[in-house]
């Protein structure tokens, strides 16, 4: 390879154009083949999403009596069905997806503030490598250690016998509930949204906090004032990380949310929280052995959809968000 | 770490009297007990797994296979489902490490034209935040495509569609991103003047990147490839769909390697998902104790790419 350098000085211009061009084809057919993944799920959802127009959306029967009814269409050779009614599933990721990120950001952004300005040095040493780490734990894990420890506790403690007596003809509460799910995946997610908090925070200009200490202003509300809002991108930028990530986690919410296609309804009071449900992403998992069937291939290709497209939104979104940020100069 | 000398001369509050309404101490209290409460549940985490693990880890059980069995002492180890892991985390990654080294060299390097650019990096950012469970879905029916049978087992003309090559393929779609993210921002940290003498000296665009920039970004290329080394072994629905959940390798045939490499196996995270009370196995001891490995495993990623880092920080110094 010496040599091609060495001779790069005569041959520099069609050398450097070949590797633009390899490397661009290179690019261009990795996007593409990406794209026309992207176009493939929406291609397949179409079938479902055209049998039931608007109504996929919405309330409708049990979702696992439809699901039943499309899986066996496939075996019976029959015409497809395709009838399906998501609300329960989308209420329930709305519902997992939108209190853990609550109760993450809130969280993590004290945390991540204690870690970079608070904590004492020895402490701080440890925080970080271990933040790293949770935040590469895998799911699975925490999923074995939220239905062996977390769902007993809540069956066992937390429910009371005569709540589930209340409820036995429509549900069980096993433990395995919307209670277990969010707090799960709070920690799952909180480790991730501390790792982008913390680089953002310590990205602030020491000056400009400086500048505020100077004027007599305590550490507490320097760094909230100026630290804080001086990261805003990084804090946008960690919560869309977190949030696509609990949008999006299958395994662990199919091992602790119940398994149970209901949408907990906030006016049964405390027992909502008690309440089993089943969000998109779990779904997907817990029907691919029927994907022989047509309409079962077209529901799932569309929740996947449904999935995509909301990730795709976030991300979008979180872009959006950090626009009018960028006269700070810290957006990346 | 130019906080921590500015943290130690800054007066403390204490000293100087600020004044510290309400609010601040609420904030500053909550601040604290979030703290102290993140870090007892980190360790109540990480000490109830190491205390579960080596309760139930034995060393038969690392180099025993899963076996069909009634009673928990006859159901094997995980031998298998561990190799698999290792051989999964080198298959995805030597494939996503050098389309991502490309993708990142030309993001950063040419760029043009710029659309092209724009949306390989809306693309990539895209990729990062997808539902690996989309991915999976997605393989399931790409490898099942008759075109691509020769990549797993074909039985009565139907492709199974389910093996380690299928499985690595789409695993490496989850660990780009982290390449491609990581070798970029290297990449463009090394400052233009570099480059400059580079091209002074005679060299090419493309033998410049190759002789200079790629060895002085290799920290940022080793710790984009462990990050996502440890996103690829911590994946389990892709592995749960495409693999084929046959808790030991059943190879397509005879032929040494491909023939392992079309058949079906399994990783840890498959076994684990597969012996929780959840899942058909329900051993919970053998979870525990595959989960221990895993978690040690991912230690042992995240160790290498603090020692990656530790050491670049007093690498190279330009300017």
């Amino acid at each position: 390879m010496d040599e091609d350098d060495l001779l790069g000085r005569d041959r520099g211009i069609s050398q450097d154009q070949r590797a633009e061009l390899g490397l661009g084809a290179l690019v261009f057919v990795v996007v593409g083949l990406l794209l026309a993944m992207f176009a493939f799920v929406l291609h397949e959802a179409w079938a479902s999403f055209a049998h039931n127009g608007l109504g996929w959306f919405g309330p409708g029967g049990s979702v696992d009596q439809q699901i039943q009814a499309i899986a066996n269409s496939g075996q019976l050779k029959e015409a497809a069905i395709y009838t399906f009614h998501a609300w329960p599933l989308i209420w329930s990721t709305i519902l997992t997806t939108a209190g853990a990120m609550v109760i993450a950001f809130v969280a993590s952004l004290f945390i991540a503030v204690f870690i970079v300005e608070f904590a004492p040095q020895g402490l701080r040493r440890i925080l970080e490598p271990v933040v790293r780490l949770l935040a590469s734990v895998p799911s699975v894990i925490y999923g074995l250690a939220g239905v062996l420890v977390i769902v007993p506790f809540i069956g066992n403690h937390l429910i009371t016998q005569s709540e589930k007596a209340s409820v036995t003809p429509i549900i069980q509460l096993s433990g395995a509930s919307l209670l277990a799910a969010v707090l799960i995946l709070t920690v799952m997610i909180a480790p991730i949204m501390i790792a982008v908090f913390v680089d953002g925070l310590r990205a602030v200009p020491r000056g400009w906090l400086e500048g505020s200490l100077a004027l007599g202003i305590n550490q507490w509300r320097t760094f909230w004032k100026v630290g804080v809002r001086t990261a805003r991108p990084a804090l946008v930028a960690g919560t869309v990380l977190a949030t696509a990530r609990a949008l999006g986690e299958a395994i662990m919410l199919s091992m602790v949310s119940g398994g149970v296609p209901f949408a907990p309804n906030p006016i049964d009071g405390l027992i909502f929280f008690f309440e089993p449900s089943q969000p998109l992403a779990a779904t997907i998992i817990r029907n691919t052995e029927a994907l022989n069937s047509p309409a079962m291939k077209a529901t799932l290709y569309a929740i996947a959809a449904v999935l995509l497209f909301s990730t795709a939104m976030l991300s979008f979104i979180g872009w959006a968000a950090k626009q009018p940020m960028r006269r700070y100069g810290m957006v990346t | 770490m130019t906080t921590a000398p500015a943290a130690a001369v800054r007066p403390r509050p204490a000293t100087t009297g600020s004044v510290y309404r309400l609010t601040d101490r609420i904030g500053l209290g909550l601040a604290w007990l979030l703290g102290l409460l993140f870090c007892a549940i980190a360790a109540a985490i990480v000490i109830y797994f190491l205390i579960e693990g080596i309760r139930y880890l034995r060393p038969s059980l690392l180099v025993t296979n899963p076996a069909a069995a009634t009673s928990e002492g006859q159901t094997g180890g995980f031998l298998d489902p561990m190799l698999g892991t290792l051989i999964i985390g080198f298959m995805a990654m030597a494939i996503a490490l050098p389309v991502g080294v490309a993708m990142a060299v030309w993001l950063s390097e040419f760029g043009r034209p710029i659309a092209l650019a724009r949306v390989t990096e809306s693309v990539v950012e895209m990729l990062a935040g997808e539902p690996s469970v989309v991915l999976a879905l997605f393989g399931l029916v790409l490898f099942g495509a008759p075109a691509l049978g020769f990549l797993s087992q074909t039985t009565h003309g139907v492709v199974l569609g389910q093996s380690f090559f299928a499985t690595a393929g789409m695993l490496s779609i989850v660990g780009l991103p982290m390449v491609v993210a990581n070798v970029r921002e290297g990449l463009q940290a090394i400052p233009a003047h570099v480059r400059e003498a580079s091209y002074a000296l005679g060299k090419t665009k493309i033998a410049t990147t190759r002789r200079v920039l790629l060895p002085a970004a290799r920290p940022s290329v080793a710790t984009g490839a462990m990050l996502g080394l440890g996103r690829v072994i911590s994946d389990t629905a892709i592995v749960l769909l495409l693999m084929g959940g046959t808790l030991t390798f059943q190879s397509a045939n005879s032929v040494p390697v491909l023939g392992l490499l079309r058949g079906t196996g399994d990783t840890l995270t498959g076994y684990i998902y597969y012996n929780a009370p959840t899942g058909d196995g329900n051993q919970p001891s053998k979870a525990y104790a595959a989960a221990f490995v895993l978690m040690l495993m991912v230690l042992a990623v995240n160790v290498a790419v603090d020692y990656v880092v530790s050491r670049s920080r007093k690498a190279i110094r330009w300017s």
